[in-house]
């Protein structure tokens, strides 16, 4: 029996988590994409240790869970910011200002889409559509939605985060 | 022929509208299910049938023979996976189901698995919805309180769980097959069909993939009575019946999602519903149903002279006036899609919104194809370089070859939702590609804005 691999555990709360979740699938590799985000909202990414404690956790081949978090867009293969900011820049939101609002977020930032502020509070990145378009332009901040925006509005919501 | 009801909207403005409380007493909430378990399950398919719903997600394939094509199976269970992986341009319905009308897609869930003979239900929900993910859980939770999910739905025999289950951003897991290898833990590539989920679908086991918005709308359905419902939409001798969420967002001045019977236009939907176009400017094009439909112009005409034709009627007159429906907008060319309009106004670059959804369709294939993995880079390199000025009038007309080789060459339709809207747009502003290649404009000149 191989023995679980050093580096890498989840809190006792995630733990539980992670045990009723495993309940809803009847195959273990049915939670491999929630059991990465539980690890990765612990961490904020998810290191190789984390691939190698999913592995093994769900009998997994590495190669599996590997190409599982490089499939997903949201899984961080590297560290990111304290808060993520994703721009929706497709056409609705576009031809709604999308564009003036990345540049915007861009300038005040400091930093390029894609890129994690100095001080490592923001990582500005780009989305391809959050089903916002009615509500066009949009920016997602961590887990919330900020809709119909205005330079103004993305000034209060940089200003709170930079803080 | 617009007409307004409100069988899944009715709580959206309502205070608390998502919980189990408001929609108990506004909308008679759980009485269908309770309806549907004390009947057989022939009897639920036989009146699915009768609602007429064609699939919401895009496809619009009926809802009531897709059910009535699972069989039992001797030993495996079966599975209702409901895609709600919204996330192709332009739409943006689904969300406003999840975030305010939560109950109807779990009520939904349970007449669903009956009619199926599921026991289990899956709604697969973008990860990035997080607000609809908590509504989503906290109905299941109060539903399960109240003994409506469980072991003994309503205190009847047949138990019926239901769990959220999300990807991690992949818009190609909106796709049914990619959908059911991201619920067993996978990569999201499309499977080959056959074998058709029906068959083997999520764990090898017989499967129904049905769109939120379908399965939220058979409680108000099935209330109302199967061929009642049906015979709100003006299309319903086309088996197109009902009443769906209607979006329109891009250029008009009141960006909204609206429930319509079906039967609106598009002109209705442009200027009615959504208040015109922004500077009162006038219509360059719109995208009927998601960036994956291809572009209308404003000046194009129905051509139908054959009698037969289900578009006759509206032969000679302008695509804006042909009533929204699965096989009106096919007969035109395009598609009904989720029934969300993309608006252009006049003065925006048509070659800007082909680069900008171009990006988008080479981001998000999943590479297992290679007419799709490559094709589609490709495309979005040569719009690029017209943009800037530097592709030749060959490379202009390379577009149509490396989209025609796109079509039919992929294992799912990615590769024809990547072609169908390429070629739209080369074919219908053919004049603006070119004046990038003749020098007669430039990336500068370029906008995707209405200056008001």
């Amino acid at each position: 029996m191989p023995q679980p691999p050093a580096g890498f555990a989840l809190s006792a709360d995630r733990e539980r988590a992670l045990r009723e979740i495993l309940t809803r699938y009847p195959t273990k590799m049915g939670a491999c994409i929630p059991l990465l985000h539980l690890c990765q909202e612990q961490e904020g990414w998810i290191s190789p240790e984390i691939v190698e404690y999913v592995s093994h956790t769900l009998d997994l081949p590495l190669s599996h869970v590997q190409g599982v978090v490089t499939f997903y867009t949201l899984f961080n293969q590297k560290p990111v910011g304290k808060h993520q900011v994703w721009v929706c820049r497709t056409l609705p939101c576009a031809l709604r200002g999308a564009g003036t609002v990345l540049q915007h977020c861009e300038k005040r930032l400091g930093i390029h889409a894609g890129e994690t502020t100095e001080d490592g509070k923001v990582t500005l990145r780009t989305a391809e559509c959050l089903a916002s378009c009615g509500t066009a332009p949009m920016i997602q901040v961590d887990k919330e939605y900020f809709e119909n925006l205005t330079l103004e509005k993305v000034d209060e919501i940089l200003d709170r985060l930079t803080r | 022929m617009i007409k307004r009801v409100n069988y899944l909207s009715k709580v959206y403005g309502i205070k608390n509208g998502w919980t189990l409380d408001v929609y108990e007493r506004e909308v008679q909430g759980y009485q269908a299910a309770k309806k549907a378990l004390r009947m057989t399950q022939q009897q639920v398919v036989d009146e699915a049938k009768k609602m007429n719903i064609r699939g919401r997600g895009g496809a619009g394939f009926p809802m009531g023979i897709k059910w009535s094509f699972m069989k039992p199976h001797p030993t495996k269970p079966a599975y209702l996976v409901i895609n709600a992986d919204e996330g192709e341009p332009g739409t943006h319905k689904d969300r406003t189901i999840m975030e305010l009308n939560p109950h109807s897609v779990i009520e939904g869930c349970i007449i669903g698995c009956f009619g199926i003979g599921a026991h289990v239900a899956y709604v697969y929900v973008r990860d990035e919805l997080h607000l609809s993910k908590e509504r989503l859980w906290s109905a299941i939770k109060e539903a399960k309180a109240k003994g409506y999910l469980g072991k003994t739905p309503f205190g009847i025999d047949y138990p019926v769980e239901v769990y959220v289950h999300t990807g991690a951003g992949a818009y190609i897991c909106g796709e049914e097959t990619s959908l059911l290898n991201s619920l067993e833990g996978k990569r999201g590539e499309p499977r080959l069909k056959p074998p058709f989920p029906a068959q083997a679908g999520a764990f090898g086991c017989p499967t129904t993939v049905n769109n939120l918005e379908t399965i939220a709308m058979v409680p108000a359905a099935f209330m109302m009575g199967g061929d009642t419902y049906s015979q709100l939409s003006a299309l319903h001798h086309l088996r197109d019946g009902g009443s769906r969420l209607f979006g329109v967002n891009g250029h008009v001045k009141k960006p909204q999602v609206i429930e319509l019977c079906v039967g609106v236009t598009l002109r209705e939907l442009i200027y009615d519903i959504g208040g015109g176009i922004e500077g009162d400017r006038e219509l360059l094009g719109v995208i009927p149903g998601g960036s994956s439909t291809p572009i209308l112009r404003a000046d194009e005409k129905v051509n139908a002279p054959d009698e037969k034709s289900p578009l006759h009627p509206w032969h000679g007159k302008s695509v804006l006036d042909v009533p929204l429906g699965v096989d009106t907008m096919r007969g035109i060319g395009t598609m009904l899609g989720t029934c969300c309009a993309t608006v252009l106004a006049e003065g925006t670059c048509p070659v800007l919104a082909m680069e900008n959804l171009m990006q988008f369709y080479r981001h998000e294939s999943c590479g297992q194809c290679t007419p799709c993995r490559e094709g589609g880079a490709w495309l979005f390199r040569t719009v690029t370089k017209i943009l800037d000025g530097k592709a030749t009038m060959a490379e202009l007309d390379n577009l149509h070859d490396i989209a025609n080789n796109i079509m039919g060459n992929t294992i799912c339709a990615f590769g024809e939702g990547t072609a169908m809207p390429a070629l739209g747009f080369l074919q219908k502003f053919r004049k603006d590609f070119e004046a990038y290649v003749l020098g007669e404009r430039t990336r500068e000149d370029a906008t995707l804005l209405v200056n008001l």
